[in-house]
């Protein structure tokens, strides 16, 4: 057992990716998410790997591209804008099928916006702003463990199918402190062998990684149906949630990352004043765990979705839900972090019914 | 009795091309510039290292012609792309190959910074003065004055700005260390342009920084003009804007002989 230590959000990403064999990292300066950045420029250098502050976003990105084509496990991060510019190039990484590792620690927006923590950017994330049809993993830790647990299996959902994935955090994820045990270094001999690599065709045919299919046999529609055949695989394995005391609610609440943190404190609060409420997180944004949460919205519950913006998530909780129970939302929207007093207040309101606070959704 | 007679192969397709027909059209300059690159690569040894990083426009599907590993890039990212692979594989050689939109409009922000970071790449760059590819718009490189589809009765100034020259604005770049010019329209231009590739590929493999090949390539099919007239118009005006020669060199390479 490795000794328990006290870092900072965007440190235990960096020395979390070190440690899940990744050896490339490029990325442009961009708040609030500098201390990874700051953190790999020494790290790699000590792993044997790859820092490289590349001249924009888009830059990093297809950096990634070229590293990981030639096998080693890559990584990049930025913040909202910053991912905005860099989905051009994690389309591209869909359609060539290339693994790697995307960090967005959200902030406000639209445009400059400002730099305190949002999570405004869930469609950007699981919808993607990229051209096509495509789907990227989206991991959505609460919590310092958690980044590393994510870190580790953001980069082996990479490998495995072959495809950007997205580990989604905001600007608290990244400054929060809390103590953390790291596991040991993965053995870089042991990684998933990647047989697609180019390595130069010694003994063996030229090798050529492309996403452009010209055919008039319908090759690109061939490509699209392989594409989703791996999505439904996404789909159906990779789903990842967690429950709070949700055995005996009445109301479940939904939210992810840093709000669902504030919503557990809320819960204990409002459990404290009568009302039992419990916490449904959804872990992977994309995969949404449709399935589990559909389950728990049985007759006589009601649901009550949170997010630090007006109500991205909530479409995919309605998706799940449809008409089953009744559903209501509140936003808090442009990098405001509400209490959890406020958000207490909001599961009161819902469970009385008195449109105080938030507002109901009519599906 | 006469003797078996002995013959010697003069002449013979590289093993770093394919045997495949290219889509490229009849007197474009392409299909010369990978004959170059391809026989350089295969007098210096390199096929089985090489990993190429090919542009979006004409040269698109150059890994169905050339026989070595090969990536695609999106538009103008060719050498942030080739700047991820030599980094993580600093053993391999790495080729991007590049037309005038991709990597003097687009990409001219990862093409500087590459170059300014001194990657051991070697960039092979056709600059034909027009987006071949999307049908015959106005190119960075576009001289005043030459018809583009965008730029209706010739490209003014005043409306759409001047013939970028991005080979000398590289050579500005402490990490480039060799840039040369050379046309693809005539023999002695192309001779010169092969020996220009192979320098560019030595100081790769003698790890000196990055180094380019800008080579002026005819495109009769967007020109609107004959094979012959295309070659002329090379030769005669695009030299103008883009002298031939050497534009910067700091390899040290000539001192040794």
């Amino acid at each position: 057992m490795n000794e328990k230590v006290l870092m900072r959000g965007s440190d235990i990403i960096g020395e979390a990716s070190v440690r899940a064999g990744c050896r490339f990292y490029a990325g442009y300066p961009i708040t609030p998410q500098n201390e990874l950045p700051e953190y790999l420029s020494a790290r790699m250098v000590e792993v044997g790997g790859t820092f490289i502050q590349g001249e924009s976003e888009i830059a990093s990105i297809n950096m990634l591209i070229g590293a990981s084509a030639v096998g080693s496990r890559v990584m990049t991060s930025s913040s909202s804008p910053g991912i905005a510019l860099k989905q051009e190039g994690i389309s591209y990484m869909a359609g060539l099928e290339l693994p790697g590792v995307i960090v967005n620690m959200m902030r406000g927006g639209p445009g400059l916006g400002n730099i305190s923590p949002s999570a405004a950017d869930y469609f950007q994330s699981t919808r993607g702003g990229g051209n096509g049809d495509y789907r990227t993993p989206v991991l959505a830790p609460a919590g310092c463990q958690e980044l590393i647990e994510m870190t580790f299996l953001a980069f082996d959902l990479a490998d495995n199918y072959r495809n950007p994935v997205m580990i989604l955090g905001d600007g608290l994820m990244g400054q929060v402190m809390e103590p953390v045990v790291f596991p040991d270094f993965l053995d870089l001999n042991k990684l998933p062998q990647k047989d697609w690599a180019l390595t130069g065709c010694v003994d063996r045919e030229a090798r050529a990684i492309f996403s452009m299919y010209l055919g008039e046999k319908g090759e690109l529609c061939q490509h699209n149906l392989e594409l989703q055949e791996k999505y439904d695989r996404i789909t159906a394995q990779e789903q990842r949630w967690e429950t709070i005391m949700t055995d005996d609610a009445d109301l479940i609440v939904v939210a992810y990352g840093t709000a669902a943190r504030i919503a557990e404190s809320a819960i204990e609060e409002v459990r404290g004043q009568g009302l039992a409420a419990g916490l449904f997180r959804p872990i992977t944004l994309w995969p949404f765990p449709t399935a589990p949460l559909r389950e728990l919205a049985q007759k006589g519950r009601k649901i009550a979705v949170f997010e630090l913006c007006l109500g991205q998530m909530v479409e995919d909780v309605i998706l799940s839900v449809g008409e089953r129970v009744e559903i209501s939302f509140h936003g808090v929207p442009g990098g405001v972090i509400p209490t959890p007093a406020e958000v207490a207040e909001f599961l009161n309101s819902v469970a009385k019914g008195d449109g105080k606070v938030g507002r109901r959704i009519e599906v | 009795m006469s003797a078996e007679p002995v013959y010697k192969k003069v002449f013979g397709r590289p093993e770093s091309l394919k045997e495949a027909a290219t889509h490229y059209c009849p007197g474009c300059g392409h299909s010369i510039a990978h004959r170059l690159v391809a026989e350089c690569l295969d007098e210096l040894g390199l096929r089985e290292k090489t990993i190429g990083v090919p542009p979006v426009g004409c040269a698109v599907l150059a890994y169905n012609y050339f026989n070595f590993d090969m990536i695609e890039a999106p538009h103008g990212r060719a050498l942030a792309v080739a700047t991820g692979i030599k980094r993580v594989q600093p053993d391999k050689f790495v080729l991007s190959y590049q037309g005038d939109g991709d990597l003097a409009a687009i990409g001219t922000a990862e093409t500087i910074h590459a170059a300014n970071r001194g990657e051991m790449i070697s960039a092979i760059f056709i600059n034909n003065a027009i987006y071949g590819m999307t049908g015959g718009q106005m190119a960075p490189t576009t001289l005043l004055g030459q018809n583009a589809t965008t730029a209706p009765g010739g490209r003014d100034p005043e409306l759409h700005g001047w013939p970028i020259d991005i080979s000398r604005m590289l050579a500005l770049c402490d990490g480039v260390v060799y840039v040369e010019r050379c046309t693809l329209s005539s023999i002695k231009q192309i001779r010169k342009a092969k020996k220009a590739i192979k320098k560019s590929f030595q100081c790769q493999l003698d790890r000196l920084g990055f180094s380019l090949v800008e080579l002026l390539s005819p495109c009769p099919t967007n020109w609107k003009l004959s094979t012959q007239d295309s070659w002329d118009w090379v030769s005669e005006e695009m030299v103008k804007v883009y002298p031939v020669g050497v534009i910067k060199d700091t390899t040290g390479y000539e001192d040794k002989k």
